[in-house]
C-alpha cells in the first residue's frame, strides 16, 4: 500500500504511466465508469478548498465510487482535539482511500504513517500539493506533446509559490529543460533551489522583464502574488501588479505556447487573454480531475 | 588540573572546544548518579584546545546525539582501567527526539506527541531537515 505526499515520490516511469492512464480516461471515459464501484474516498479537508475537494469528489464519482468526508476542521473531530494520527486510524475503518488538506505542513505525512489505507496529500499549508503538479504535467504533455526539450517560464511569486517549486522538482528529471525565472526582486526563487539546479547544469535565466523573454517560452506558468504572505499592504499592492499578462504581451509569444496558472487568479492574467487558444488554465483544472482519477486507480491498485 | 582516571566507563575525547556543555545536556548526563567530569579547554596537540567528558559508568551512549553535535569526537570505552575500544562517530542519517522543529507551520507544533524526526539531506554541509515540513534544523 502506498500514499502520495510529495511529487518527488513518483518516478518518471510512474508519472508517465499516470499520464497514459489519464489520456486513456479522456479518450474512453465509459471504460472507467465503474472501476471504483463499491470503493469510498474520504475527503478530509481541515481547511476549506472548494476547488481541490470538488476535483477529488468528481474524480471518484466518475470512477463509480462514493465519497464521504468533511470540508472544514470545525465539522470534524479535530475541533474536539483529536490528533491527525487518530483521525487517520478511524477513517481507515470507513473508507478505502483518503485525500487530505491541512493547514499544517506535514499533516498528510502523519496521516499516511498511521492510516491503513492510501493517503493523498491534497495540500499541506505552503508545503506540498502533488496533485496540482500532476495537473500541470498532463496539461504540458497534452499541449506540447512532450515533457522534455522545453523552455519553461515561471512568472510572479517564485519565492513562496509551492506550485512553482513542485513543478520544478518534477520537470528537472526530464531532458533539456531550460528554466526562465521572471519575478520582482522581492519574490525571486529561493537560492537553494537555484543552486541545486545550477549544480545539475540546468540553464537558468533570471529576469524581471517578462516581455523580453516572452518570445523564447514554450510554457508560461503564471502565479498569484498572495496577499497573506506580506506584512505590508503597500508592498503587496505594488508587487501584485508587477506582472499582468495581457493580449498585447501575448502577441510577443510563440504561436504554440501554453499559459498555465494553478488558479485562483486575481488580476495577473487579464480576462481578455482567456479567449486566446494558448490560455490553458481552465483545461488545466479539467486535467487535474483526470490525473486525480488516474492516481486513485494507481493507489487502489485497480487495473 | 587533574581528574581521576576511571575504571569502567566512557571517555568522550576530542570534543570541539565549547561543545562539551551542549553534549553534556543533550545526553542528559546531569541525571546520572555516577561521577561525571566535564573538562573545558583542555590543551590538545591536534586541536589546540578541546573539551573532554569522562563518565564513570558504562552507560548506553546515544551516538546520534554525539554525531549530530560533533562528528569528530572519539569515544573510548574503558574496562578495568584500560581503553578496550576507540569508536569514531559518524554523522547520523536520522535524528529522533534530539532536536525540535522551529517552523511554526509544522504539524509538530500543534501535535506535540509526534516524534521529532530529522533526516540528513546534505552530508557535505551537514544539513538536517524535518521529515514533516522539510524545514532546515537550526
Amino acid at each position: 500500500m502506498r500514499s502520495l505526499i510529495d511529487i518527488a515520490e513518483l518516478s518518471v516511469k510512474e508519472i508517465d504511466k499516470l499520464l497514459a492512464t489519464a489520456n486513456d480516461i479522456i479518450e474512453n471515459p465509459a471504460k472507467y465508469a465503474e472501476k471504483c464501484k463499491g470503493k469510498k474516498l474520504a475527503t478530509l479537508f481541515f481547511e476549506p478548498s472548494t476547488r481541490t475537494r470538488l476535483s477529488f469528489e468528481a474524480a471518484m464519482y466518475e470512477l463509480g465510487g462514493n465519497v464521504l468526508g468533511f470540508s472544514e476542521a470545525q465539522s470534524s473531530s479535530a475541533s474536539k482535539g483529536e490528533s491527525v494520527a487518530d483521525t487517520a486510524k478511524v477513517v481507515s475503518c470507513y473508507a478505502d482511500i483518503i485525500a487530505m488538506r491541512h493547514p499544517k505542513e506535514g499533516a498528510p505525512l502523519v496521516a499516511s504513517m498511521n492510516a491503513s489505507i492510501p493517503v493523498i496529500n491534497a495540500g499541506d499549508g505552503g508545503h506540498n500539493h502533488p496533485t496540482q503538479t500532476l495537473a500541470d504535467l498532463l496539461t504540458i504533455k497534452r499541449e506540447m506533446g512532450r515533457l522534455d526539450n522545453l523552455t519553461v517560464g515561471f512568472c510572479g511569486d517564485l519565492k513562496f509559490g509551492r506550485t512553482v517549486h513542485s513543478l520544478i522538482t518534477a520537470l528537472r528529471r526530464y531532458e533539456n529543460i531550460k528554466f526562465v525565472l521572471i519575478s520582482p526582486n522581492e519574490l525571486k526563487l529561493p537560492t537553494y533551489v537555484k543552486e541545486s539546479l545550477k549544480k545539475d547544469n540546468f540553464e537558468i535565466i533570471e529576469t524581471t522583464d517578462l516581455e523580453a523573454v516572452m518570445p523564447e517560452l514554450d510554457i508560461l506558468y503564471m502565479t498569484r502574488v498572495q496577499g497573506e504572505r506580506f506584512f505590508n499592504e503597500e508592498d503587496y499592492l505594488r508587487l501584485r501588479d508587477s506582472y499582468i499578462l495581457t493580449p498585447e504581451k501575448m502577441q510577443l509569444a510563440k504561436e504554440k505556447m501554453a499559459v498555465l496558472h494553478p488558479l485562483p487568479r486575481v488580476n495577473e492574467i487579464s480576462v481578455a487573454v482567456d479567449k486566446d487558444p494558448r490560455a490553458c488554465y481552465f483545461k488545466q483544472v479539467l486535467n487535474g480531475k483526470y490525473m486525480r482519477m488516474a492516481l486513485i486507480l494507481m493507489l487502489l491498485e485497480v487495473e | 588540573m587533574t581528574v581521576d582516571t576511571i575504571k569502567n566507563g566512557i571517555v568522550i575525547d576530542h570534543i570541539t572546544a565549547g561543545l562539551g556543555m551542549k553534549i553534556y545536556s543533550l545526553l542528559k548526563l546531569e541525571e546520572l548518579d555516577c561521577s561525571v567530569a566535564l573538562i573545558k579547554n583542555a590543551p590538545s596537540r591536534k586541536m589546540g584546545k578541546k573539551d573532554i567528558i569522562k563518565i564513570n559508568e558504562a552507560i548506553d551512549l546515544k551516538a546520534d546525539i554525539l554525531g549530530y553535535v560533533d562528528p569528530d569526537v572519539t569515544v573510548n570505552i574503558i574496562k578495568d582501567g584500560k581503553t578496550v575500544e576507540k569508536r569514531q562517530i559518524a554523522l547520523p542519517e536520522r535524528l529522533e527526539n534530539v532536536i525540535t522543529c522551529k517552523n511554526p507551520r509544522c504539524i509538530t507544533t500543534t501535535e506535540q506527541e509526534l516524534p521529532q524526526i530529522f533526516k540528513l539531506t546534505d552530508k557535505e554541509n551537514r544539513i538536517y531537515r524535518c521529515i514533516y515540513c522539510e524545514s532546515k534544523a537550526k
